[in-house]
């Protein structure tokens, strides 16, 4: 079967990109570009992973977290967040929000590879 | 007669002309366009009022009795002006930062703002000015008298008390529209001091062309001169030290003192730095004022009749030679000192008169229960206006009623000493602040009742003090003769009353003060005169601000006591929805403190406080402070504790403010250092993962390669894009940026910044309407930071107006004081909620297109506000609408 | 004195001068009333100077001091005033 991610990210450079090397290792990208009714687009979608931004138009990324932690159906979804803003705060609050995995922009291409591949282990 | 109608005629000319030069003065004033009125010679001509008709046509006289005496009334203004790092620099810099409007009003600021020394050096003035104004009429009148008497044959029949009063009914009119147009808070009248100026100019003129005239046309050059002088009786070097000495200080003591003097040298001064000008130009003015008198005074001699009065030397000497051209000019000379003299001078003592006398009577009259209409302006200038029109009728009655005898002759220096018993309480409250009010006080009695009894009633003749009192004394006491105190006799009258009242007032005060202690008030003050110069960190004014909440807190807790006061102000500020203690100054907040205050010191004086402060009238902190303090002690309160407990809650409100202006600087910077981090972020991450991309990946065609090799190149142009405007904004905020100020049409601008913005876009879809007459307004500004304004505000309707044919109106609107640039698309606008938040950094109305940093308008803003302007959001218009002002300095409008 | 800022003890040369400049600035006055004092001295009646040679004096004196005001406030005008520095100068 084809796993399936979520990227939840506003800006369309970086959303090529990380489609880019995502698809190229064999996975279903979908994407979905503002924060506002990121959660039902998760509801709808159920994929195998998603990837957070926090700064998202509408809604912030820490918020959709939560929300989704909040739900059975989602308490174990692997989420990746990404955040530009790098301080030692956003990841208590990203961790304290119930995150499965954490990274500062700008990041390598393998490190984030690595981070999804380990969030879904190849069953 | 025809040549006495000439005379009278050019006489009303000259008026007409100075009417014309204050009014056209006035005029660029109220442009803006000062600057050629306020330079540095503009300021040292109008200290030549110094210079009066006493001095233009009196030195001369004086030089023919006492030799060279005279040069002692120019040497001591001169040494005071040359040494202005001592006393003049200091006393510009107090008068500026204390917004003083006169001798008076200095003197009591610096004690505390007492009003009794107020009133003390008010009449001190009064007494010296008044016969000084008669003394100008009288040579107004002499002048024309022996003139028309020339022309006329001999034949004079106008009573002199018509000319006189005539005169003074014009000066008075002149100093009145021209003295009183506004009640500025820095009291400048840019009219009359262009005026004063322009007569300075006519009178050196004048008394340098009948020198020139004496020396070169009638001796036959300076050798010549030279010899004649010896020759004449004036021969040798007669005048006594003491005479010499004493004269010097007292003129240099008068400099300081006299009510005119200190209205052009400290009042009416621009600009600190004009003094470094004025401090050799007004000697040097004064040098040549005085540099042909001797010679005209020897040729006078020589060619006139024995028994010519000398002192109308200056005219009589040209008229005996058939220059009436050069008399005419000669006679506009001393017209020139007479005028500009009773003018300032009236101008003066008028401030004085009305702010000390006048309006405390006022307001004590009507603050029983008569509302107070809130107009105070207009009774200041209405007692001004009286004020001035009585002190000149007061020297006309003076004048009409000593006859214009030779009693007035000798009031030059009488009035000089008067008013030099203000200098040791003016000198020794800017340097010594162990000066205290009470020592100002005895110092300024003694001296005046010594001046009073040893020169002033005597110098008014025998009708005043009777003989027998002057030979043998009061009661026949001969150690009290006014012109011999204890005994000491045989000294010139002139030196003996310098001597006792200068020395016994320095010593009383000098006594007065070390015996007495000063109040909180004074005390405050003293520190800042003294040490002016570490109070006011450089030449500024100071502005007629409204008091801030936390002098009317300080203010508030000594009338009602500190719990109460702060009580009411935290109410006051939960009321406004502010956080902290302190409420914002708005009506309804003033209106409920004035009721609370009135309740402790009275609906009038709380009313005048309140209402004085609304109306941005010239209260001062220290003002409404001496009124509470007054009243505190009224009320009996424990001086002690109170002051106490005001000091602790004071110091603990500053510790709290403190703590929390620290926070909200540092979450500010988390903030601001926050976004930054995001801002530069986003693009890097663009740009990493492609490069990685071209780096890793082996397999990709050729237009792949392309399009992420781009996708770098913008996201590195946008890096660079937001650093250029960090930069930018960091410039424009700490204000480092230098203004490159030069004019041009508007239409020119908009030009370049459409072109420009045109030139950086993808698609040229958006369509811009302008009407190009109502750009044709000529700006004067920063061209290059203004076009970046409209550049940015031109891109922004490109990207993110959404109408299917945008189109943006620039449309210009041209008012008296500023101009108006409105750029107005045809989008969606931008919604109520953002439009407060548009001008913060890095806020994006447009999530999705976000193409720059959300930095530009806040650029905008900063530019605007360092250009004098403003830039703000126009709601209604139907899209989004950004307006454009450019302020009134700035724009002109086209002629 | 300005908050947070040290008392200098050495000053940079261009500020030193302009120190020095203004204690010729203070000197003047006191120069000329030396120079104004010297007919004080002079002898009255028989010996007494002549008026021409005792006008030239005073007013070469004048003119004197005139040059040296305008000097003194062309180098004044050349260094910025800086009085918060100047701390204890004009508060004897």
């Amino acid at each position: 079967m084809t796993r399936e991610i979520l990227l939840i990210e506003d800006e369309r450079n970086i959303i090529e990109a990380i489609s880019f090397i995502l698809s190229r290792d064999g996975w279903t990208v979908r994407t979905h570009s503002n924060g506002t009714d990121a959660a039902e687009k998760v509801r709808s979608l159920r994929p195998d992973v998603v990837i957070l931004d926090v700064m998202l138009p509408g809604r912030s990324g820490y918020d959709i977290l939560r929300e989704l932690r909040g739900e059975p159906a989602f308490a174990d979804l692997p989420i990746l967040m990404l955040t530009a803003r790098g301080q030692a705060r956003d990841r208590e609050m990203a961790e304290s929000a119930g995150v499965s995995a954490y990274m500062t922009k700008p990041f390598s291409n393998s490190e984030m590879l690595d981070a999804v591949r380990a969030l879904a282990p190849v069953p | 007669m025809t040549t006495l109608n000439a005379l009278v005629a050019v006489c009303l000319s000259y008026v007409f002309f100075l009417f014309v030069v204050a009014f056209v003065a006035e005029r660029r004033a109220a442009a803006g366009r000062i600057r050629w009125l306020r330079s540095p010679i503009v300021y040292t001509l109008s200290l030549s009022i110094y210079c009066t008709a006493w001095t233009f046509y009196g030195a001369v006289g004086s030089a023919v009795r006492n030799g060279l005496e005279y040069v002692a009334i120019y040497v001591g203004p001169s040494l005071v002006m040359l040494g202005w790092f001592w006393v003049v620099r200091k006393l510009v810099r107090i008068g500026r930062s204390q917004r003083v409007t006169s001798i008076a009003d200095l003197v009591s600021a610096r004690y505390g703002k007492s009003n009794t020394l107020a009133v003390f050096v008010t009449i001190l003035a009064v007494a010296g000015v008044t016969p000084y104004i008669a003394l100008q009429l009288q040579s107004v009148t002499l002048s024309f008298e022996v003139f028309g008497a020339d022309l006329a044959g001999g034949r004079f029949d106008r009573p002199h008390t018509a000319t006189a009063l005539w005169v003074a009914v014009g000066l008075a009119l002149f100093t009145v529209i021209f003295g009183t147009r506004n009640l500025d808070a820095n009291e400048r009248h840019h009219g009359v001091v262009m005026a004063i100026a322009v007569e300075a100019v006519v009178k050196l003129v004048a008394l340098l062309s009948v020198g020139v005239f004496v020396v070169w046309g009638l001796s036959g050059g300076v050798t010549e001169t030279l010899a004649r002088i010896d020759a004449s009786e004036l021969g040798t070097w007669n005048v006594a030290g003491g005479r010499w000495a004493g004269i010097t200080f007292l003129s240099a003591a008068a400099f300081l003192c006299l009510p005119r003097i200190f209205q052009v040298l400290v009042v009416e001064a621009a600009d600190e730095s004009h003094l470094r000008t004025a401090s050799w130009a007004f000697p040097a003015y004064l040098m040549l004022m005085s540099l042909f008198v001797v010679p005209i005074a020897v040729v006078g001699l020589d060619l006139l009749p024995a028994g010519s009065n000398p002192d109308l030397f200056v005219l009589t000497v040209p008229l005996s030679q058939g220059q009436e051209g050069l008399a005419v000019l000669s006679f506009l000379g001393g017209f020139s000192s007479a005028t500009s003299m009773v003018i300032v001078a009236a101008i003066a003592l008028s401030t004085m008169v009305s702010n000390h006398i006048v309006m405390p009577i006022w307001l004590r009259l009507t603050g029983g229960g008569a509302s107070v209409s809130g107009d105070v302006r207009h009774i200041v200038l209405t007692a001004r206006r009286l004020s001035i029109a009585g002190v000149v009728m007061l020297g006309y009655l003076y004048y009409a009623f000593s006859g214009g005898g030779a009693a007035l002759a000798t009031i030059g220096l009488v009035a000089f000493a008067g008013m030099a018993q203000v200098l040791p309480a003016m000198l020794g409250g800017i340097f010594w602040r162990g000066a205290t009010r009470t020592g100002a006080l005895a110092g300024l009695s003694v001296g005046f009742a010594l001046w009073l009894y040893t020169l002033f009633l005597p110098s008014l003749g025998p009708g005043v003090l009777p003989v027998a009192m002057l030979d043998e004394g009061p009661l026949g006491l001969a150690f009290l003769r006014p012109q011999a105190l204890f005994g000491i006799d045989g000294l010139d009258p002139l030196l003996h009353a310098i001597f006792w009242s200068m020395s016994l007032n320095a010593g009383a005060f000098f006594v007065g003060s070390v015996l007495s202690f000063p109040t909180p008030l004074e005390r405050l003050q003293g520190a800042q005169f003294v040490n002016v110069f570490q109070h006011s960190p450089g030449p500024r004014s100071w502005a007629g601000r409204v008091a801030q909440t936390e002098d009317l807190m300080v203010m508030a807790q000594r009338i009602l006591g500190a719990t109460e006061a702060m009580a009411l102000f935290r109410r006051e500020a939960r009321a406004q929805g502010a956080r902290g203690d302190l409420p914002e100054p708005t009506p309804q907040f003033l209106e409920r403190l004035e009721r609370e205050l009135a309740g402790s010191v009275g609906a009038a004086t709380a009313h005048a406080m309140i209402g004085q402060i609304v109306g941005g009238m010239s209260v001062s902190v220290e003002d409404l402070m001496a009124v509470a303090d007054e009243s505190a002690q009224l009320m009996e309160y424990s001086a002690r504790l109170e002051a106490q407990s005001t000091e602790l809650s004071r110091t603990a409100r500053q510790l709290r403010d403190a703590n929390l202006k620290l926070t909200r600087l540092s979450v500010q910077k988390d903030a601001f250092l926050s976004q930054i981090s995001h801002e530069l972020r986003t693009p890097m991450t663009s740009i990493r993962a492609f490069s990685e991309i071209l780096r890793d990946s082996g397999r990709l065609d050729a237009g792949e390669r392309m399009r992420f090799a781009s996708i770098i190149h913008d996201e590195a142009v946008r890096l660079t894009r937001l650093l250029d405007d960090l930069l930018d904004l960091s410039v424009l905020e700490n204000g480092k940026v230098s203004l490159d100020i030069r004019a041009a049409r508007l239409s020119e601008v908009i030009d370049r910044a459409v072109a420009a913005a045109d030139a950086g876009a993808e698609d040229g879809a958006l369509t811009i309407r302008r009407d190009r007459s109502d750009e044709d307004v000529t700006i004067v500004t920063d061209l290059d930071r203004l076009a970046q304004v409209f550049i940015n505000l031109v891109s922004n309707a490109r990207k993110y107006c959404e109408a299917s044919a945008p189109a943006l109106t620039i449309r210009v609107l041209t008012e008296s004081d500023r101009v108006l640039v409105d750029f107005i698309d045809n989008g969606e606008g931008i919604g109520p909620e953002a439009r407060d938040t548009i001008f913060e950094k890095f806020s994006r109305v447009a999530e999705q297109k976000a193409g720059g940093a959300g930095l530009g308008l806040a650029i905008c803003r900063q530019i605007m506000a360092r250009l004098g302007g403003d830039i703000s959001y126009l709601p209604g218009q139907g899209g989004a609408a950004f307006r454009v002002e450019i302020a009134e300095a700035s724009a002109m409008a086209a002629q | 004195m300005t908050e947070g800022r040290p008392p200098l003890v050495f000053l940079e040369r261009r500020s030193y001068r302009q120190r020095r400049v203004r204690d010729a600035a203070r000197l003047l006055p006191v120069l000329g009333l030396f120079a104004w004092g010297v007919p004080l001295l002079w002898p009255r009646g028989e010996a007494a100077p002549g008026t021409a040679s005792a006008l030239v004096y005073v007013f070469a004196v004048w003119l004197g001091l005139v040059v040296a005001g305008a000097l003194l406030s062309f180098l004044l005008s050349r260094g910025d005033v800086d009085d918060a520095r100047e701390g204890g100068g004009d508060a004897p």
